[in-house]
């Protein structure tokens, strides 16, 4: 099958003046992109006849950003958002691809709705890879034809927006996905433990009379699957886990070598439930906002390696549903646009300056002098979930994948780039967010760090903060 | 780091122009504030205080000041209750919408009696004869009956916090008349009215200041209950020892920050309660498993004639209602004397008329 060629990009771009970051190390580069490819990367290029030249002074140039779990909303949400205009909004926050979750109407349980979204993809401004569902319809009852879907290059699995409640079917389902060379994603929630609650079970939810759902309820399944892991053998993914205690769930399991990998998302290390005082369902997301206890700890998790990379879970929401009353509005945040920042921000800035709780969003400043390297922010960023997700292979993912993603930066390598100032300061301002949905939970929040450039399949997505298309 | 003390507003982000007054700042209640209550963590919450003067969404936005200051007003509106024509011209020309979006007869006229007291005009929407039925949201809602040109909206809903996002959309003063599992401010405020005056009764026609020394147990469905929440508040802001009781499946999650005492052995604190507050229990706590039974509940929870004989001579009875005999309390127990259950459905338009008139109110009475 052939690759996106037809939608390659035809034509030289010089990212000039940067420092480059990948997994391979540091060090001042310019870099050469022609017909989709890096063709050089030397200190100093001059630029051919015709090239685009980015700007990259004071800047890193890193490989593109990879999102294991964005909602694009299309088939059955365009009110919300479309693939292109997630890929927009993905391009505007560094991401060169983005894996769409399966949660559409209808799921993408079949090959042939996976091929519907991928082919959507093939014009959008960030490579799209899809997940599968787990069960038909997510209704958590049967399988989805696991083989043919992963044939079409579908590495990830999974029923988010809800867990796979029944844990007979939970052990079939990796049963059956060993050897296929994919991976089962979980969003732990039993959902008898959390009860219907709306936000995080605990002080703020007692005192604001809004049903919780306790940590428990994200521990319990994440227990099961791994014991479930450790029978089969088969290896797993955990979505955007929130509590300390699955954190240090995920250090055990690894530790006694476990084939596991974990996420978590961009509000989760940086907002708690506090943010839910104002009653605003802005502040709504599933799994819930927790205590700055566990912002802690899900900050300790990322300093020191347990967890593996930081996924948006972009989920957006038209302005109107998000108006409904707490607990009647859908839950989830906007998160492509601002992720890289968000993370830089509270991970990489230190204390007093890594932003404070003024806005009343929960904001957790940061408490301890332990500041991440960009180098280490950038790998949970782009080239760990570029591996995860599978899409580190230069176009050997089958239909679905370019590939080619996470780096390092080197001659002959796909173009996929992101040009990112660490010191620029900006304000979040929801109305010009590229996202069909304004969501985002960082309204009027300055963040540090700002994505400049972005190329993707040798395409200059996005120039000067600017989507090109 | 970041508690909820109860001693909070709950209210919106900071707006810079909002001046935080006296009555704010210096909230009464923050003199019962969990003693774990850092500096930092109190400002946190100033932030989000919603301006006392505007709103009724939280008995936090009163604080003791505002709450005896409800109580002087409730004074004068008794007198005027007892008057053989009981309306005064203190509200002409103003209007109360009340839009209740969940089914509360007695709270909505209590609250169209008072603002008929007080010569308002008013208007009347209730979700089961509205366009809310036919899948009209409530900020449109809102919207709509605000532009009708209104001074207060009297709210009632089944969700938690939706009063407060209210004051986003509309122009009005936002009284919240019971929202969800959060608060109900205006049942607190009637609480302690008469409470005050079952004192004055008792104290030869002096009206107490406070309910300072006071010990009250709130018995019941604590986890679920808006009147809980209000009269933790309002009856702690006062200077009342306030003890919940209930099963643990009935108690809220975390009674952090919260100025009570809790315990599930009713039996235990009987002998020492002024006052024993009565919650309702709702049938639907079976099916969540909440409770074994009804049965079993009355067997340890209800006021049953023997645990009235239990109560000190002098305590009171108080149950918001609507009452459900058998359950919470025994039938025989809910027409004693010491049983203020009337007392509180009268006190509830004085107590309304008090706190209208506090929100809109400018020239004499």
């Amino acid at each position: 099958m052939p690759r996106r060629s037809a939608f390659t990009h035809k034509g030289e771009i010089v990212v000039r003046g940067g420092r480059l970051v990948d997994e391979t190390g540091e060090r001042r580069s310019d870099v050469l992109v022609r017909d989709g490819r890096i063709v050089a990367v030397e200190e100093v290029i001059d630029a051919p006849t015709g090239a685009t030249v980015l700007d990259a002074g004071g800047c890193v140039v890193a490989p593109g950003l990879v999102d294991l779990h964005a909602h694009l909303r299309e088939p059955g949400g365009e009110i919300a958002e479309t693939v292109e205009s997630g890929s927009r909004a993905a391009a505007l926050g560094g991401y060169t691809a983005v894996v769409a979750m399966p949660n559409t109407e209808p799921a993408i349980d079949s090959a042939a709705v996976a091929r519907d979204v991928l082919s959507l993809g093939r014009t959008a401004l960030a490579e799209i890879a899809v997940a599968g569902a787990i069960t038909l319809g997510r209704r958590g009852e049967r399988l989805v034809p696991m083989a043919e879907l992963a044939e079409l290059g579908v590495r990830l699995f999974t029923d988010d927006g809800r867990g796979v409640q029944h844990g007979g079917l939970m052990r079939r389902a990796l049963e059956y996905a060993s050897g296929l060379g994919v991976v089962l994603a979980q969003h732990c929630e039993d959902e008898q433990i959390a009860a219907g609650g709306q936000m995080n079970e605990g002080a703020w939810s007692s005192r604001l009379g809004i049903a919780g759902q306790p940590s428990l309820a994200e521990e319990a399944m994440l227990a099961r699957d791994l014991a479930l892991v450790r029978l089969t053998g088969a290896p797993m993914h955990f979505l955007h886990l929130s509590t300390a205690g699955a954190i240090e769930m995920i250090r055990r399991a690894k530790a006694d070598g476990l084939a596991v990998t974990a996420e978590v998302t961009p509000h989760h290390l940086s907002l708690c439930d506090a943010a839910v005082a104002g009653f605003d369902p802005v502040y709504k997301v599933n799994p819930p906002l927790r205590t700055a206890a566990d912002v802690a700890a899900i900050r300790a998790g990322l300093l020191n390696g347990v967890v593996d990379a930081i996924a948006t879970d972009h989920a957006p929401h038209a302005p109107e549903r998000k108006e409904d009353p707490f607990d009647e509005a859908p839950a989830g945040m906007l998160g492509l646009e601002t992720a890289l920042a968000v993370a830089h921000t509270a991970l990489c800035v230190g204390p007093g300056e890594g932003g404070s709780d003024e806005a009343g969003d929960g904001w957790v400043p940061s408490s301890t002098g332990a500041v991440m390297s960009l180098r280490d922010l950038l790998g949970l960023l782009s080239w760990q979930p570029a591996r995860i997700a599978g899409l580190d292979q230069d176009g050997g993912g089958g239909w679905a994948h370019q590939g080619g993603q996470g780096g390092p930066i080197r001659s002959g390598a796909a173009a996929n780039l992101t040009v990112f100032d660490p010191t620029a300061e900006w304000v979040v301002d929801p109305s010009r967010q590229a996202s069909r949905s304004r969501n985002t939970p960082y309204a009027g929040r300055r963040l540090t760090g700002k994505v400049r450039h972005t190329v993707f399949a040798g395409e200059a997505m996005v120039i000067d903060g600017e989507a090109q298309r | 780091m970041i508690a909820p003390g109860m001693t909070t507003s709950t209210g919106t982000p900071p707006r810079p122009t909002d001046q935080v007054s006296d009555t704010t700042g210096a909230i009464g209640v923050a003199q019962v504030t969990s003693p774990r209550a850092t500096a930092a963590e109190e400002d946190f919450f100033v932030d989000h205080r919603v301006p006392a003067v505007r709103h009724l969404l939280s008995i936090a936005d009163l604080g003791r000041d505002g709450i005896l200051e409800i109580m002087r007003l409730s004074d004068a509106f008794a007198e005027v209750s007892e008057r053989p024509i009981p309306k005064v011209p203190a509200l002409r020309g103003r209007t109360v919408a009340t839009v209740f979006m969940e089914p509360s007869t007695r709270t909505r006229l209590s609250f169209e009696t008072a603002a008929k007291r007080l010569s308002a005009d008013v208007m009347t929407f209730t979700a089961a004869t509205s366009a809310a039925v036919k899948g009209e949201s409530l900020r449109d809602t809102v919207e709509t009956i605000d532009a009708m040109g209104i001074d207060a909206m009297v709210i009632r809903h089944h969700s938690s916090g939706a009063p407060l996002r209210v004051t986003n959309w509309v122009g009005a003063s936002v009284i919240n008349a019971g929202d969800g599992t959060h608060e109900h401010p205006t049942q607190a405020l009637l609480d302690c009215f008469t409470i005050r005056e079952a004192l004055t009764a008792r104290h030869d026609g002096e009206v107490p200041a406070d309910l300072k020394g006071l010990r009250i147990a709130v018995v019941g469905d604590i986890k679920h209950s808006r009147v809980a929440r209000s009269n933790v508040l309002a009856f702690s802001a006062l200077g009342a020892q306030v003890v919940l009781v209930a099963p643990p499946t009935l108690m809220p999650a975390s009674l952090q920050g919260w100025p009570v005492t809790a315990t599930g052995d009713l039996d235990g604190v009987l002998g020492e309660l002024d006052v024993i507050y009565l919650l309702r229990i709702q049938s639907e706590r079976l099916g969540e498993v909440l409770l074994p039974s009804l049965d079993e509940y009355h067997w340890r929870y209800g006021l049953t004639r023997a645990r009235a004989d239990a109560l000190d001579k002098d305590a009171l009875v108080m149950h918001p209602g609507p009452m459900i005999r058998g359950v919470e309390i025994s039938p025989e127990v809910a027409d004693l004397p010491a049983s203020l259950v009337t007392r509180q459905v009268r006190n509830g338009v004085i107590v309304r008329m008090a706190v209208l008139f506090h929100l809109l109110g400018s020239g004499a009475m």
